[in-house]
């Protein structure tokens, strides 16, 4: 196992605790939408795994994976952005 | 792999950082998520397998013919999802996209765990496992708590001796995990696997179906993280960097959302896990008995349009009240009519208002209430012994002074705003029952308080209507 890949994790843990520690709770809605969407990574392993697939059940289960993950990164970040294009302030 | 990737692999990671970042603050808000939008698609655009080679430029095979259409269907789904769901389902469309994409997570995981090739040490082995039991986990979960949004089965599900056997359940999960991260390979392997994936979908919903569906908000925060983590360990599996990151970030900064909802509502998160909080109404009927003598005084729309129209600061408390009735354009529209006739109004917004933080501040976006006049718990508590007229929309739990007054109540010391402080507090209100928390209000009972009854738009629209005519 690579060493940095674990050096890098225990800090995301930190900056994780440290980006979000002061958002105002009105945001905590589009912020959780927002970082849902930012997990919708695991496409990227969707697309990773159906393209080795060798057999058809992988086949079957990787194509699901690759739906749900596109649907779970595309869905989310325009549900996050329809919320946040509402944040709008007063014009006069 | 070329020598460039991993530099642009820090480029992605750091807009995903200032993605998150931007995201806290309103006027950055969407400018953020755009950020860390560009930050995904630049990594599927660099996307390199395990051992170097570029995802792109392989021969094109079958595989590649079902990733497109995958994706495509997937497109398809979310921007459905994202575009025709009403502001008041937010809540619900966040859980099922989370829960898709903790199952991606889950299948992933499978799928490299149970190939017959490819690296299985202990280490590598317990990423996929972890991955598996927490994605299929928060499925299922976000499964049973899309359904409690939408008001099925919404009440907890209890029953004697459920804590003990949920754990005994998840004992016998992890005890297949640890003896599978060392024993990954043989037919014994795959069958231990196949039971421990069923185990952790039926998990997920046994943990859910005991908690409120008030509570639902929480629980969604907290799958939302476990799948940030899940995604994590897919990416330690396949060795992905990109996920990694992206991963541990949502899985820390989902953790510390939670805290920070569970800390709003004055409740340490097992309480809320465990708790199986709306179910016990003993403390609540002993509530009720304190307030037998006392009555409530109730108000029509023109008296309740008059006190308005004469008051100089109005705050407006909206609660989930607000979003079942669909009546925040009304409460925009009276906010706008008091405005022109120079009366100040601020809408108080109490954190876990609504079913999800910051959902009252979404709903009334949507009207295009400016984000200024919304005022947060603890900035307006200060200011509400100057005001005339605090107006309660379908808020409950969160104005009920029995927080602050009374120590044998559920919620004592759950922050509250002090609607009971201002001069007169109008309560509109369907009917006398009690708030998600299934507890009384002593708000109602006081003397400054006026009830309004009825469905909150048509006695918004009538006290439109009369603020309009005075």
């Amino acid at each position: 196992m690579d060493t940095n890949v674990l050096f890098i994790f225990i800090l995301s843990i930190f900056l994780g605790f440290e980006v979000i520690s002061k958002v105002p709770s009105m945001l905590h809605t589009p912020l959780m939408s927002g970082t849902n969407a930012i997990h919708g990574i695991i496409l990227f392993g969707g697309i990773l795994v159906l393209a080795d697939a060798a057999t058809p059940l992988a086949r079957t289960l990787g194509f699901i994976a690759v739906v749900f993950g596109s649907a779970n990164v595309f869905g989310g970040f325009m549900v996050t952005d329809r919320m946040l294009q509402m944040f709008k302030k007063k014009k006069k | 792999m070329s020598s460039t990737i991993p530099y642009i692999i820090i480029g992605v990671s750091v807009l995903f950082i200032i993605g998150i970042k931007l995201l806290a603050s309103p006027k950055t808000a969407r400018i953020g998520n755009l950020v860390a939008a560009a930050g995904m698609l630049i990594a599927l655009l660099i996307l390199h397998k395990t051992n170097g080679e570029y995802v792109w430029s392989q021969g094109w095979s079958f595989n590649y013919t079902l990733i497109a259409i995958g994706t495509v269907i997937g497109l398809i789904i979310g921007a459905i999802g994202a575009y025709s769901v009403k502001m008041t389902s937010m809540p619900q469309m966040v859980a099922l996209f989370n829960g898709v994409g903790g199952g991606a997570a889950a299948l992933v995981a499978s799928l490299e765990f149970t190939k017959p090739a490819g690296d299985k040490s202990a280490f590598i082995a317990a990423a996929m496992l972890f991955a598996t039991l927490i994605g299929s986990l928060s499925f299922s979960g976000s499964a049973i708590a899309y359904l409690k949004l939408e008001g099925k089965f919404e009440k907890p599900h209890t029953f004697p001796g459920q804590n003990i056997l949920n754990g005994l359940i998840l004992l016998v999960i992890l005890g297949l995990c640890g003896w599978l991260t060392f024993n990954a390979t043989g037919g014994n392997a795959t069958m231990a696997f196949i039971v421990m994936f069923s185990l952790s979908l039926f998990f997920g919903v046994a943990m859910v179906m005991p908690i409120g569906g008030a509570d639902m908000p929480v629980v969604i925060s907290m799958l939302n993280s476990f799948t940030g983590l899940a995604v994590a360990a897919d990416g330690f599996a396949i060795n992905n960097l990109a996920m990694v990151v992206a991963g541990t970030l949502v899985g820390s900064s989902g953790t510390l959302l939670t805290l920070l909802m569970c800390k709003a509502m004055n409740r340490p998160v097992t309480n809320v896990l465990f708790g199986a909080f709306g179910s016990s109404g003993g403390a609540g009927a002993a509530g009720a008995s304190d307030l037998a003598g006392k009555t409530v005084k109730s108000i029509q729309a023109d008296e309740a349009a008059l006190l308005l129209s004469y008051a100089q600061q109005v705050v407006i408390v909206p609660g989930y009240g607000m979003a079942v009735a669909q009546a925040q354009h009304q409460v925009r529209e009276l906010s706008d009519e008091l405005g022109k006739r120079g009366i100040e109004v601020r809408f108080a917004i109490h954190p876990v208002a609504g079913r999800m933080p910051g959902h009252m501040n979404v709903l009334l976006a949507e009207a295009n209430v400016p984000y200024d006049q919304l005022v947060e718990m603890e900035a307006i508590n200060p200011t509400m012994d100057r005001v005339d007229v605090c107006l309660v929309i379908g808020a409950n739990d969160v104005v009920n002074p029995a927080a602050r007054e009374d120590k044998t109540s559920p919620i004592y010391g759950m922050p509250i705003i002090d609607a009971d402080r201002a001069k007169t507090v109008i309560v509109m209100k369907r009917s006398m029952a009690a708030g998600f928390a299934g507890i009384e209000n002593l708000l109602f009972y006081k003397d400054n308080t006026r009830m309004l009854f009825g469905d909150a738009k048509a006695s918004l629209t009538a006290l439109i209507a009369a603020v309009k005519a005075s």
